[in-house]
């Protein structure tokens, strides 16, 4: 077993770093995972950053009372700019979610063993991201409570929803994503939830963790649908996550509004998305690695794998960008051709600066294998894309409404405290709800780790 | 000790690895039995066939419920914008049907989804919280690293003596009888 630190300046050696360190049996791999969440003490760490994460999630809880009895004037959303930090947000937690998916089902369509021991955190985190992002769509119609008109029910003034309508096609995307990412989430828990049951110290804990596993007991005929069920999960789920994001951006590109009107933003949403996403999965497995010392199932074979497509869709990215300015002088729309203008030398012009900095400029580094394999720059560059990306949602809502086509009609917009707090107190949300997961949870799948032994073993 | 069949569910044997279970398993149904079920803490290739399992239908009930959810979604799509509730949107026909595909394609994903999953959990008749083999004590560890065969007791080649005795022929450790609660 090695201490995290493979001999990495020899290429060849590099090339064989293993999914998993060698020397795990199925016992050793069962009891080191499960052993996170049955028979290991709180630590003073997981206590302190629990209750911090659990501090700011009251800041959102706060944030929305005041929300609620106020209305949405506490916010700093105006006419033109109605959109605000509310849809920033939204669509920047949609798109983090989206690395969960793709790890855990085109991943695995492809047959990536290196996808085993990050999918199940990706998974939480993708659920976390998509319950943070669906506040956000919730709380800006203003009257949270009369949100349920956005579904077709039949009610009893006789109306029913648009389907023409993006919103409404936003509505049934997201929620569908929702429901598919925790059904996919828990199929693939319920084998692991049967050995924390036989494994439970405590009556509680095998109560609760019998009743989840529902009474799975490895049948081989259980299997046997099982794997059909978790194939045509993954099969579902891989257009379903591309359709997501295509959805998302219908809301911008649908609108007639310059910089939103483009064909190209459904592919460079979804692209951005996936960026932003496995940024995230890195922000959580570095600490969460070095925390529980898994550091040989999540090994720098992972961490390197997820910088390169980090900066395969950064270059993605980057060419969405570079097509929205060439279609913008292309088309000779003066429109376009303004904001194009205005994204440069307008009044939000640094924020573009610093999106370019932060989404084109900075991964470039990950082209440097030495920039790879170094862990901390790694978790450095990962905080800066997550932070990009949430300027880049900001450049497109926000510079878009304050600049369109009426001179009359142009405006000024900044963000409140209340929305600084609502979007810091949905990172704490997001966070204690990853706490909660790590420990009450196995945060790595325990029988596909399995599977990657019995794998390992054939090849041996 | 009771060994009445209708207090007794079966014969389970315990092995050690996965590729001594596919032996045992088709040893005993060359031996006749058939009904039998393995368990193992991985999925195993090639148990399916040894144990004789056929085809599973969960492809099949999948591809019902995404049908079921497309055609009903277009269909309540169409239902809504054309007939209950006719909205005229800048001189659209009322069947705008490109507008109403996104929402067509979510519900076929979720029709299929919640079709795949409801569908393989009653098909494998969970949740059953309680099970006869969970009266094994070493049965546990079909959930960790070990892997287990169960020849049932209405099985009409069980024989509890005989049968036990063919586990341990093939390699089977730990051959204990698993008795149904009454």
């Amino acid at each position: 077993m090695s201490n995290g630190q493979p001999p990495l300046d020899n290429p060849q050696i590099r090339r064989l770093t293993p999914v998993l360190e060698p020397g795990y049996t199925y016992a050793s791999v069962t009891d080191k995972i499960a052993s996170i969440v049955l028979t290991r003490p709180m630590s003073l760490g997981w206590l302190a950053g629990f209750t911090l994460s659990f501090s700011v999630l009251m800041m959102l809880t706060v944030s929305i009372a005041w929300l609620i009895i106020k209305g949405v004037g506490i916010w700093g959303i105006n006419i033109p700019v109605g959109w605000g930090f509310a849809i920033v947000n939204f669509v920047w937690w949609i798109g983090i979610g989206h690395a969960g998916t793709l790890i855990s089902a085109i991943l695995f369509l492809l047959n990536q063993k290196w996808r085993t021991s990050i999918n199940r955190f990706a998974e939480a985190m993708t659920l976390f991201a998509v319950a943070c992002a669906g506040i956000f769509p919730l709380i800006h119609t203003g009257r949270p409570w009369m949100a349920y008109y956005m579904f077709p029910y039949p009610s009893a003034m006789g109306i029913w929803p648009q389907f023409r309508s993006p919103l409404i096609w936003d509505v049934f995307a997201v929620s569908t994503y929702g429901t598919v990412s925790l059904l996919f989430w828990f199929v693939g828990l319920i084998p692991d939830l049967a050995t924390l049951r036989d494994r439970a110290k405590s009556k509680t804990q095998q109560i609760i963790y019998g009743m989840l596993a529902m009474g799975w007991r490895g049948s081989a005929r259980h299997w046997h649908r099982y794997q059909s069920a978790y194939l045509l999960l993954a099969g579902l789920a891989t257009p379903l996550v591309l359709s997501v994001h295509t959805v998302v951006s219908f809301d911008f590109s649908i609108a007639i509004v310059p910089g939103w009107h483009t064909t190209i933003f459904p592919p460079y949403f979804v692209a951005g998305a996936i960026y932003s996403g496995f940024a995230m999965v890195l922000t959580i497995a570095i600490p969460l690695r070095k925390a529980y010392n898994l550091e040989d199932f999540i090994t720098m074979r992972h961490l390197e794998n997820m910088a390169m497509v980090m900066l395969a869709t950064g270059l993605i990215v980057a060419y969405g960008y570079f097509f929205e300015y060439f279609m913008s002088q292309y088309s000779g729309n003066k429109f376009d051709l303004y904001l194009t203008q205005m994204r440069f030398h307008g009044p939000y012009a640094h924020f573009y600066y610093a999106l370019i900095l932060c989404n084109i400029l900075t991964p470039q580094l990950l082209w440097f294998q030495k920039v790879r394999s170094n862990v901390p720059l790694l978790f450095l560059m990962s905080l800066i894309i997550n932070l990009g990306m949430w300027l880049e949602r900001f450049v497109i809502v926000v510079i878009s409404l304050t600049r369109d086509f009426m001179p009359s009609a142009w405006g000024r917009y900044s963000a409140t405290v209340w929305d600084y707090a609502t979007f810091v107190g949905t990172l704490g949300l997001f966070t204690t709800m990853m706490f909660l997961f790590v420990r009450g949870l196995p945060a790595i799948s325990i029988a596909e780790m399995r599977e990657l032994v019995a794998h390992s073993e054939e090849h041996e | 000790m009771r060994d009445q069949r209708s207090h007794l569910y079966g014969v389970v044997g315990e092995f050690a690895s996965a590729s001594l279970l596919l032996v045992a398993a088709a040893k005993a149904r060359d031996a006749g039995y058939r009904h039998m079920d393995a368990y193992a803490p991985v999925p195993v290739e090639g148990l399916s066939e040894a144990l004789g399992l056929r085809r599973n239908k969960v492809a099949l009930i999948t591809l019902i419920g995404g049908l079921l959810g497309g055609l009903g979604g277009f269909g309540f799509e169409y239902w809504v914008n054309v007939i209950a509730y006719p909205l005229n949107t800048g001189g659209r026909p009322l069947n705008s049907w490109p507008a109403f595909i996104p929402v067509t394609f979510e519900l076929t994903v979720l029709g299929a989804s919640l079709s795949a999953v409801f569908g393989m959990l009653a098909l494998n008749k969970l949740p059953q919280p309680h099970h006869p083999l969970f009266n094994v004590e070493r049965f546990k560890r079909a959930t960790n690293d070990k892997f287990f065969l169960c020849i049932e007791a209405h099985d009409p080649k069980f024989h509890l003596a005989e049968t036990a005795k063919f586990l341990q022929g093939v390699q089977a450790q730990h051959v204990v009888e698993v008795k149904d609660d009454d």
